[in-house]
């Protein structure tokens, strides 16, 4: 199960300066079960938060969200946190643990779903390498499971940390710019595999993308954001280059 | 926006801080009566360098050596089983602390009960480490007698105290964006603290903890001034007796214990990175 709907949902947050200022303005957005989504958008338009406010990363100011038909921030904080197993989320800045081999970095990706014995277990006796070897395969990464993060190339520690989503057992993806950090040809391949894993195991997958060509050609439905409004909301066949041109234009005295 | 235009407001206020600092430094030297000189006034350096005479040649008897050994072991001995008690102490309270490892402060909520609980274990935590060691020491001396004991005692509350504190703001350091995916993704708290926090901060609570054991062997040596056993004990007795050759080697010994330790701190963090 992972379908998600938001309703004039808002976010608001306090600058350090003591002003309010708003990401998300009345976001109105329902992604169903096996849908697959490309948010564009420049930068600072809110892409981020929307992705994070659909797997209730933190609480609306106003507005509603509903996760399977149920409304997390009205369930306990336990609830809640089982919820978001079901979520795999892929930050923009591959982050790991300093030192941590890429074997327990991608392992990390199917924790929520394995209980706490056989997690602690393996990391003293590695469990699941055949599982970690395949997906890091998938991204061409496979020679690199004995090797360290830190002495990963940034576009590798890129698909270490997308091979958390496809070990994991989650069926909502949202993940965050995949592409930053790879070169056009393996920017293709890792779009997609994990197009064609979401495909086949019927997961959700929403993602944000800096290239909006990449949006255009790999998802059936593409929806952008305007300074926090929503700009558009199409199928790709119906995304026409003005409303692009529109989407992505800022203010002249910026 | 033009050059001309761009002002850079966080240096203006560091300048104005400077500026009080100094302004305040000086009337507070006054005030706290420090004044170096008097060690060279010629009464008081007349008994210096008397007493610092005795100093040579160090004592280096078979029998005085043993006595020495013994007692730095002792203090060491002291130290760290009295960290391994801190430890005890510090590690389920940074645990408890930590808004590392806390779903709502993921979530950015802040409720009230779960504040009050890690407001009250820190509370308990600044009671253990307000009082020096020493106080405690005497405190246990009274109580349990002579002897390592009380330093034992009284290491570990100090020390628990503050790797507690520590160890907490250790976890909770920098943006922690590794935890922070850990949180998100589902995770439970003790996955996030093994996967992800631990190794993440691994080197940091080492040298920490290490940098601790050096400084209870320190204190120890000062708790032996009030009857708590080890290396301080000995050197309270030869001062009492103005035995300067005596001094001298304990003295020797202090600086080995020291220098051990930070040898031993190195040779941990090298064989992690």
């Amino acid at each position: 199960m992972g379908s998600v709907l938001l309703k004039n949902y808002c976010q608001r947050v306090v600058t350090p300066k003591g002003n309010t200022k708003t990401i998300l303005n009345g976001i109105d957005l329902g992604v169903s079960q096996g849908e697959q989504v490309a948010i564009v958008g420049s930068s600072g338009a809110g892409k981020t938060t929307l992705l994070k406010a659909l797997i209730f990363s933190s609480k609306p100011s106003s507005g509603q969200i509903f996760f399977n038909g149920q409304n997390p921030w009205l369930s306990s904080s336990v609830v809640r946190h089982k919820h978001r197993r079901l979520v795999s989320f892929v930050p923009q800045e591959p982050s790991f643990p300093l030192r941590q081999s890429v074997y327990n970095a991608v392992l990390a990706g199917c924790l929520p779903t394995t209980n706490l014995l056989t997690s602690l277990v393996s990391l003293i006796y590695p469990k699941n390498v055949d599982a970690v070897t395949e997906v890091l395969h998938k991204f061409q990464l496979s020679d690199k499971i004995a090797n360290r993060v830190d002495q990963l190339s940034g576009g590798e520690r890129q698909r270490v940390s997308l091979a958390r989503a496809l070990i994991s057992e989650a069926s909502f993806w949202t993940i965050d710019e995949p592409l930053s950090g790879l070169d056009p040809k393996l920017a293709d391949t890792v779009i997609k595999t994990l197009r064609d894993h979401a495909k086949q195991k019927k997961i959700t997958f929403v993602c944000t993308l800096h290239q909006v060509e990449f949006a255009l050609r790999y998802f059936p439905r593409v929806v952008g954001i305007k300074e926090g409004n929503l700009a558009f909301d199409l199928p790709v066949e119906r995304v026409t280059p003005s409303l692009l041109e529109d989407t992505y234009e800022r203010h002249k005295n910026c | 926006m033009l050059a001309s235009e761009y002002r850079d407001t966080i240096a203006r206020r560091n300048f104005t801080f400077v500026v009080i600092f100094i302004v305040l430094f000086f009337p507070l030297i006054q005030t706290v009566e420090f004044y170096p000189w008097v060690l060279f006034g010629e009464k008081n350096l007349k008994i210096t360098i008397d007493f610092l005479s005795t100093f040579y040649p160090p004592n280096l008897t078979n029998t005085f050596l043993l006595k020495v050994f013994e007692s730095s072991l002792q203090t060491v001995a002291i130290a760290t089983v009295g960290l391994f008690f801190a430890l005890l102490i510090g590690i389920p309270s940074a645990l408890l602390i930590t808004t590392a490892l806390s779903v709502s402060e993921f979530e950015n909520r802040k409720p009230v009960l779960p504040y009050f609980f890690r407001y009250l274990i820190r509370a308990l935590l600044i009671l253990l480490r307000s009082i020096p060691e020493i106080v405690w020491a005497l405190i246990f001396v009274r109580v349990v007698g002579l002897g390592p004991t009380a330093g034992i005692l009284a290491i570990a509350l100090t020390y628990g105290g503050m790797l507690g504190k520590v160890y907490a703001e250790i976890l909770e350091s920098g943006d922690n964006p590794p935890g922070k995916y850990a949180m998100q993704i589902g995770c439970s708290r003790l996955q996030v603290l093994m996967y992800f926090l631990i190794p993440q901060n691994l080197l940091e609570l080492l040298s920490y903890t290490v940098y601790r054991w050096e400084c209870a062997i320190r204190s120890t040596v000062i708790m032996g001034f009030v009857g708590a056993g080890g290396l301080g004990f000995q050197l309270e007795s030869s001062l009492k007796m103005f035995a300067g050759d005596e001094v001298l080697t304990i003295l020797f010994a202090f600086i080995g214990l020291v220098w051990l330790s930070d040898y031993f701190s190195k040779s941990v963090r090298k064989s992690l990175t």
